[in-house]
């Protein structure tokens, strides 16, 4: 089957099977490998991209579920050279350690924030859910809190 | 700690390498020599003569590059290796690149791996075994084989004192009136400068001074400071290549089905039941089970779960957790007992003691669930291998790789990539091997193999399950007089040995090091002192898990001394303290950590505390768990204060990350951690049944870094022993109740 999508504003048209997760389309057939793969069942995160502005996890999307719309991933986040300002939080806390997860943090943070500017503690642990091994919650906490600017 | 102790005494003629780059320019390398060659057959050691260790080129158009041989798996040792070079270098820590070079046969070895990386302990012993059970005879002046602390200085002074030197001749003047600053040497008396890019071809050519001028710690400008980590940006924007990012031209993907049942063989397997299916290339027979090969990874998945393939059970179908925890207690009675250590006579001083007290602690297998599933991605042409991957141990893999592909160790080439957590995992060989064999079925393609979350949670080298029996006997005053510790696991030596060594480096698993670290080497004062094991056999294999023996052994101990002063009546604190009087480190620790914490400042009535110290990787830790447990009984975890002595700093801010990374690590692990059997079978699968700490149950982290001037310790680990019996203090603190059995989960009053 041919379907259609807008990725980070670029329109794509791909040949292929309608059950591929969104993820790996992004990964083997466009390239974009900041989305990562994480569990394969949207237990984690690490796949987290926006679909029509809304953070979802692409591991379990089926491209036919998703045809028509517009995704952003992590690498159409920044604006030229001028990274978005959760990606530069994450910078000047030195969020990341590995760094795997991030991707999807990001993202997923990214929306949360577009939806709800100056969240409470409480607020962000219930919306972000993802999971990183290395155990950079508190830098993370501390980025949304610097974005947001309530702290 | 016999075996690090007998690393120290291997000794070596160190050289620094320096020499013109490829395409010009200045390289000065740290290499190892040998005299001798290795054992005939094995490519690795199979050449006498220098194996080259990190090395930085200057490039004639400026450019600093760091090339290390090992991989960067989010402990900060590419930010931290590259301030040691530039604060003797000279430059600024921007200027430096980091690279992995290419492994290739004559790079893959073992000594690469000893060296600079404190993190990499585990790694160390099983070096030092390679090193000690080869015929390799290495003499020379004895240096430091520890870590890079002086090697990778030494390198950045010595290519600093060669550029300088060059500056020197081009002007004609003397080297003594000439300083390197960032990045150029410049003569004061004439006011002349030339940039390092400038004098780099030159420098080549000077011979490298043999003792080459290190600045004094005092007079460090960038290690020591909280320098941004170079390998952050490129984590922010998707950009950061990890092995699962690998992509080649005309590539392939590989999905793997592996036996269900821990020992279960690959009986039989139907092909042509996948065959015809979209994207499939072909099936292949792998260690441990079946791999289909497809045009791309979602129909590789698809067609794996298609598959029509029968595995045996081993022999193994009526394990359990239950009859393996049974196994494990008859054999704390009747099983062969090995000493491993006997100070004074502890029946003599239990049997003269006020009170005694004994307690059974037990824990379970445990996965390492990297977020970054194993993968690795293999081309196979003619007699040549290449793979990449991110992976911990990259000798092992060029042996992994060799021999799935059926080639030369010395005609493997391995690019290492970033690894989305290694924790001990990435020390395997066995996702190299697999990947080369599949390469080698579909030769000439390359293919990218990567593991369903599945598959990684059911086919781990897991940290073993460990009963721990104490008996100890307190004197009159309530001071500790007898302590004994029987410990029944599985050998992490022999297990790993027999997967990953060949067979003459597979020791006997006899005093294995790795298992008894943190209980048969406490601080304490302990006069009458036994420590004892009990060697298991299980078919469920058992491997490195981040801090190894240290994540148990440290809940036993610490838990168990919790549970003396209680019946000593005496705090918790003074009672550590007083068993430390010949250990100023680890009682400076202890007294910051009271004072950071308020210790003696009481909590409210649903609240509780627990204190735990451990020593681990040339660090001292400890760590103070503040609870609170709702009317419901549901469990919180408010607050954790940590302090470590980790000698020098390198870099503080990484130090602060890795014991907030740690913490985070065994503090899932105690809450939630557990891989158990039924059937033979492991039952867990994915995050949503192997839970860990997310946000929502993430505490409050304060760490407080030691000033202190011992040579640096490792950080990567140190964080994650001492959070469990912290924990597990503070609830016996809020509410009487001693936890011996992790995790927490299970637990029927708790809810976590």
């Amino acid at each position: 089957m041919v379907y259609t999508l807008k990725v980070n504003g670029d329109t794509k048209t791909l040949n292929i099977d309608g059950d591929t997760p969104l993820l790996w389309v992004l990964r083997d057939h466009l390239g974009l490998t900041g989305t990562k793969f994480g569990c394969g069942v949207a237990a984690c995160g690490a796949c987290t991209v926006h679909v029509d502005g809304v953070a979802m996890r692409s591991c379990v999307l089926p491209i036919e579920s998703v045809s028509g719309s517009d995704i952003r991933t992590i690498e159409g986040l920044a604006r030229a050279d001028v990274l978005h300002k959760v990606q530069q939080a994450w910078i000047d806390n030195q969020v990341p350690q590995c760094g795997y997860c991030q991707s999807g943090m990001i993202m997923a943070v990214v929306a949360f924030l577009e939806e709800n500017p100056q969240p409470t503690d409480e607020e962000i642990d219930s919306a972000i859910t993802n999971i990183c091994r290395c155990g950079t919650y508190s830098r993370i906490r501390k980025a949304i809190h610097q974005v947001a600017n309530t702290e | 700690m016999a075996t690090q102790s007998k690393a120290m005494k291997i000794t070596k003629r160190a050289l620094l390498v320096g020499g013109l780059a490829v395409g010009g320019g200045l390289a000065v390398g740290y290499a190892y020599l040998r005299d001798k060659p290795g054992t005939a057959g094995f490519g690795a050691f199979g050449e006498p003569g220098a194996a080259l260790n990190a090395w930085v080129k200057i490039t004639p158009d400026g450019r600093i590059i760091l090339a290390v041989p090992r991989a960067e798996m989010g402990q900060g040792v590419y930010t931290a290796l590259a301030m040691l070079i530039a604060e003797e270098l000279e430059v600024a820590l921007n200027q430096i690149e980091v690279e992995h070079p290419d492994v290739d046969g004559k790079y893959a070895n073992a000594f690469i791996l000893t060296e600079d990386m404190p993190q990499f302990r585990p790694v160390i012993w099983l070096v030092t075994r390679v090193a000690s059970a080869l015929p390799l005879i290495i003499t020379g002046g004895s240096t430091t084989i520890r870590d890079g602390w002086e090697a990778m200085r030494r390198v950045g002074a010595s290519a600093r004192m060669m550029l300088v030197d060059a500056a020197a001749e081009r002007w004609g003047v003397t080297p003594e009136d000439c300083t390197a600053k960032r990045g150029a040497v410049t003569h004061a008396p004439s006011g002349r400068v030339l940039r390092y890019a400038d004098l780099a071809e030159a420098a080549a050519l000077i011979k490298p001074p043999a003792d080459p001028q290190l600045k004094s710690p005092a007079a460090f400008e960038l290690v020591g400071t909280s320098a941004p980590r170079l390998d952050v940006p490129a984590k922010v924007t998707g950009a950061a290549e990890f092995g699962i990012d690998v992509r080649l031209p005309g590539m392939s993907y590989a999905a793997v089905r592996q036996s269900p049942f821990c020992g279960g063989k690959l009986v039989s397997y139907d092909a042509d039941s996948v065959l015809a299916l979209p994207g499939v290339e072909a099936v292949v027979p792998v260690h441990g089970g079946v791999a289909v090969v497809a045009q791309t990874f979602w129909q590789a998945k698809k067609a794996i779960d298609a598959l029509d393939v029968t595995f045996d059970d081993g022999g193994n179908g009526a394990l359990s957790s239950q009859s393996i925890s049974d196994l494990y207690h008859k054999a704390l009675d009747s099983g062969d007992v090995i000493s491993v250590r006997e100070d004074g006579n502890f029946t003599r001083a239990l049997q003269s003691s006020e009170k005694t007290l004994e307690a059974i602690y037990e824990v379970p297998f445990l996965a390492h669930a990297c977020m970054e599933p194993m993968n690795c991605t293999a081309l196979v042409k003619g007699d040549t291998a290449e793979i990449w991957l991110g992976i911990q141990a990259p000798t092992m893999s060029n042996w992994g790789a060799a021999e799935g592909a059926g080639v030369e160790t010395d005609k493997v080439t391995l690019h290492v990539t970033y690894m989305g957590g290694g924790f001990g995992r990435r020390q395997e060989m066995d996702i190299a091997r697999q990947a080369a064999e599949i390469a080698r079925a579909v030769e000439g393609r390359p293919v990218k193999l990567i593991w369903s979350r599945e598959e990684d949670v059911k086919h781990d080298s897991y940290r073993p399950v460990v009963l721990s029996k104490f008996e100890a006997g307190l004197g009159e005053s309530g001071t500790l007089t007898a302590w004994k510790n029987r410990l029944v696991l599985q050998s992490i030596e022999l297990d790993y040995g027999k997967r990953n060594l060949p067979d003459m480096l597979v020791g006997n698993g006899k005093a294995d090091p790795a298992i008894l670290r943190g209980a048969a080497d406490l601080p304490y004062a302990l006069p009458h002192y036994t420590v004892e094991t009990v060697l298991m056999d299980l078919p469920v294999d058992v491997g490195y898990w981040r801090s190894v023996a240290h994540s148990h052994n440290a809940f036993f101990t610490e838990s168990f001394v919790d549970e003396l002063a209680h019946l000593s009546q005496q705090d918790p604190y003074a009672f550590r303290r007083a068993l430390l009087s010949q250990a100023p480190r680890h009682l400076n620790v202890l007294d910051l950590l009271a004072e950071k914490a308020d210790w003696n400042k009481p909590l409210e009535k649903g609240r509780g505390k627990g204190m735990a110290l451990h020593d681990c990787f040339g660090s001292v830790v400890g760590q103070v768990a503040e609870i609170s447990l709702s009317e419901q009984g549901v469990l919180r975890v408010d607050r954790v204060v940590c302090v470590v002595d980790c000698g020098m700093n390198v870099n503080p801010d990484t130090i602060v990350a890795q014991m907030e990374s740690g913490i985070v690590f065994g503090l899932s692990a105690a809450l939630y951690g557990e891989i158990t059997l039924e059937s033979g079978r492991i039952v867990q699968s994915n995050f949503p049944d192997y839970e860990v700490v997310k946000l929502a149950t993430m505490p409050v982290i304060e760490t407080h870094i030691v000033s202190s001037t011992h040579t640096p310790g490792g950080v990567g680990e140190t964080g994650t022993p001492a959070i469990a019996p912290a924990l597990t203090n503070a609830i016996f603190n809020a509410m009487g109740q001693r936890i011996r059995v992790l995790p927490l989960k299970n637990s029927s009053f708790l809810s976590v």
